[in-house]
């Protein structure tokens, strides 16, 4: 049977405990429906003409797992960026692990997306803001069909959240190839403040493979300041999609630091409802072996006198595969927007490999849209001022992928967090300078 | 201190440096001067170990040990320091953290301990007040956005931290207004002593008022064709390089 088949007849059982009377089962059912349809997306589509699931799609996952497994506080705390001083959400298996998050009901929901669809108190907001943002690719849909547990965040309007919120999923390998497929639902009232940490994290060398999605609503002057830190197993793989969809005057930035995992592919679509948005997308790729990673940015520009940010750098090592395939989108109504693109990449060594593919579609003609790209090798000449002071070659080199970096990590507003970045771009490459950027 | 035997090096099978001689001892300061194209860089990278640049006959030596092999940070290690014609833009690394790393790099190679911080900011202030270097420079991107001026002086700033046996500066001189120029001399020579040495690279004999050469060295077509002292600097300047070629033939 393909995992495809396997993924159908799965939902046919899981129908069986849904909500038949729920509007949501319409949603699953025209989801899987879609899905059916659609089937994995194939190399055959434009957007995934550099990306292929098929050995992904291989093994014979487990599809869920119903079981709380234990994991020991002391194999995973340094996954997490504070022990105490930052809200945690932290699913194992796919399952909500009540020992290691510290989760809050009291001005703001931090909670879990288990009880937000189960409860009537949340069914205003469920019913207002869930799947209303993603897309229905078949991903999506696939991950909307099955939507079972994930990170449920309601910031009311004005709070400032004083603590960053970390999302973690880990995977345990107690079975042999674990699909999972957590939903996150992030709603920020208005002129509320958050900042989010997201993980996903395998602690075996089992193969998991992640089709997780996320939808954030900044509802009008909210922040959002979001972080994805992908830096997994050799043998995990994961699709992240993520929508966010802002009302006027918000502002909203996703950082995504990709250092590990086997393929990992980044869905990131950022839609401009109102004036005055700001959007920031920024990301650091790091890679070697055969690992393969694919950005695909969206930004759609809907509304006038909106701004956006894109700045992703690269450096691919090895036998490394890089995509970065980035769409702005201004509609015809969306005058004066500011729009900017730039993708740097480097490439280590002969064998890596970069498609770089900038999209624009400008509808309106009062704009201001720039991109640039670039791909290129160490700077022979760089290298070689650097190496006359006396620093060596590794050195060198390390000094200029640092600097190369640099403009991504210094819009990182976790102190904490940058420190941790830092060290893990200097565990990447091998060496530890005496500074820190 | 330094010396060059019958060197030959070239850049993709082309040779530019054709048999140059040339012996630099501890006190001394040597000038090299010589029109467009006439390999007076070349000779600065390849003594600083340039790998583009092919040696393909003759050698190096520098403290007598054949350095002709060696890269460009071992070089460094032994004390030899090139003022760049053209520094090299870094941006995300400050001054300050370039110089750290640069001079702790050399002392780990010599397996000693990094440089305590506090005595690090000593030398930076001390060095950076000599060359009239505003502190607010030391924290900015390297090079990035610097001026041709700012440039040259932070080169000279880089060489009174590291403190090099043997200084060579190629074209220090260029893009420096006669104010920058004397701050810059001024700071090299109070580098200068019995025990180092110093090769100025340079097209006009301007910079020669403020840094005395005690030999001038005329190169033409990749070779050595004239030395002489200081006097022979006002006759360039005077008079150009074509009497030498006409001299030669």
């Amino acid at each position: 049977m393909s995992f495809k088949d396997k993924l159908l007849s799965s939902y046919i059982a899981l129908e069986d405990y849904l909500e038949f009377d729920s509007p949501l089962h319409d949603v699953r059912n025209n989801a899987i429906k879609i899905f059916e349809e659609k089937g994995f997306p194939t190399k055959k589509e434009e957007a995934w003409k550099y990306t292929s699931l098929n050995s992904l799609l291989k093994p014979d996952y487990s599809v869920y797992s119903n079981k709380e497994r234990n994991v020991e506080l002391k194999n995973v705390r340094k996954y997490f960026l504070h022990e105490i001083d930052t809200y945690k959400l932290v699913f194992v298996d796919g399952v909500y692990n009540s020992f290691l998050s510290e989760t809050t009901h009291d001005s703001l929901d931090v909670c879990l997306m288990s009880a937000a669809l189960n409860k009537s108190k949340y069914k205003p907001i469920i019913e207002t803001y869930f799947n209303k943002a993603a897309k229905s690719d078949s991903l999506t849909s696939l991950n909307t069909a099955f939507t079972k547990e994930g990170a449920y965040i309601h910031i009311p309007a004005h709070k400032e959240v004083e603590k960053p919120i970390e999302i973690i999923n880990f995977s345990t390998g107690n079975e042999a190839a674990m699909f999972l497929q957590p939903r996150n639902l992030i709603v920020v009232g208005e002129n509320a403040h958050v900042q989010i940490i997201e993980r996903h994290q395998s602690l075996s060398s089992n193969e998991v493979l992640t089709n997780s999605v996320t939808e954030i609503f900044a509802e009008k002057r909210a922040y959002v300041d979001y972080y994805k830190i992908q830096n997994d197993e050799p043998t995990a793989s994961l699709i992240d999609s993520t929508f966010i969809s802002q009302q006027r005057d918000t502002v909203c930035r996703v950082h995504t630091f990709t250092f590990g995992g086997n393929l990992v592919r980044n869905n990131l679509n950022f839609y401009q409802n109102g004036e005055h948005c700001d959007s920031t997308l920024k990301g650091i790729t790091i890679i070697e072996r055969k690992q393969h990673v694919d950005h695909n940015t969206l930004v759609h520009h809907i509304a006038p006198n909106c701004e956006s940010h894109q700045d992703y750098k690269g450096l691919f090592a090895e036998s490394s595969t890089g995509v970065f395939n980035g769409k702005i989108v201004v509609e015809k109504d969306a005058q004066k927007t500011d729009a900017f693109q730039q993708n740097n990449n480097i490439l280590i060594d002969d064998k890596a490999t970069i498609n770089a593919k900038p999209q624009l579609e400008i509808f309106a003609d009062d704009v201001k849209c720039s991109h640039g790209c670039t791909i290129g090798q160490f700077d022979e000449d760089a290298l070689f001022y650097l190496r006359s002071r006396g620093i060596g070659l590794k050195e060198a080199k390390a000094l200029l992928m640092y600097a190369f970096a640099n403009t991504v990590l210094e819009s990182v507003k976790i102190p904490e967090l940058k420190v941790r970045i830092n060290k893990l771009i200097a565990n990447k490459i091998g060496v530890s300078l005496g500074f820190q950027l | 201190m330094l010396k060059i035997k019958d060197l030959y090096a070239g850049i993709e099978g082309k040779d530019i440096l054709q048999g140059i001689n040339l012996e630099v001892k501890a006190g001394e300061v040597h000038a090299i001067m010589g029109p467009n194209g006439s390999g007076k860089s070349t000779l600065a990278s390849v003594v600083a170990g340039k790998e583009e640049f092919e040696v393909t006959r003759g050698y190096i030596t520098f403290d007598n040990e054949d350095i002709s092999e060696l890269d460009p940070e071992e070089r460094a290690h032994k004390g030899i320091f090139l003022s760049f014609q053209y520094p090299v833009e870094i941006p995300g690394v400050s001054v300050t953290n370039f110089i750290k790393t640069a001079i702790n790099e050399t002392r780990k190679s010599k397996g000693q301990k990094d440089m305590p911080a506090s005595e690090m900011l000593k030398m930076i202030k001390e060095k950076a007040d000599m060359l009239e270097i505003d502190r607010k420079f030391l924290s900015r991107s390297l090079n990035e956005g610097f001026s041709g001026g700012e440039k040259k002086r932070n080169e000279v700033f880089q060489m009174a931290m590291l403190e090099p046996k043997l200084a060579i500066l190629d074209e220090t001189d260029s893009g420096l207004d006669i104010d920058a120029l004397k701050v810059v001399a001024n700071g090299v020579n109070k580098l200068k002593s019995e025990d180092n040495a110093v090769i100025v690279i340079t097209h006009y004999q301007r910079l020669l008022d403020y840094i005395i050469p005690d030999f001038v060295h005329v190169i033409m077509n990749g070779k050595i064709v004239k030395s002489g002292t200081k006097e022979l600097a006002y006759e360039l300047e005077e008079k150009g390089y074509d009497w030498i070629k006409e001299e030669l033939v």
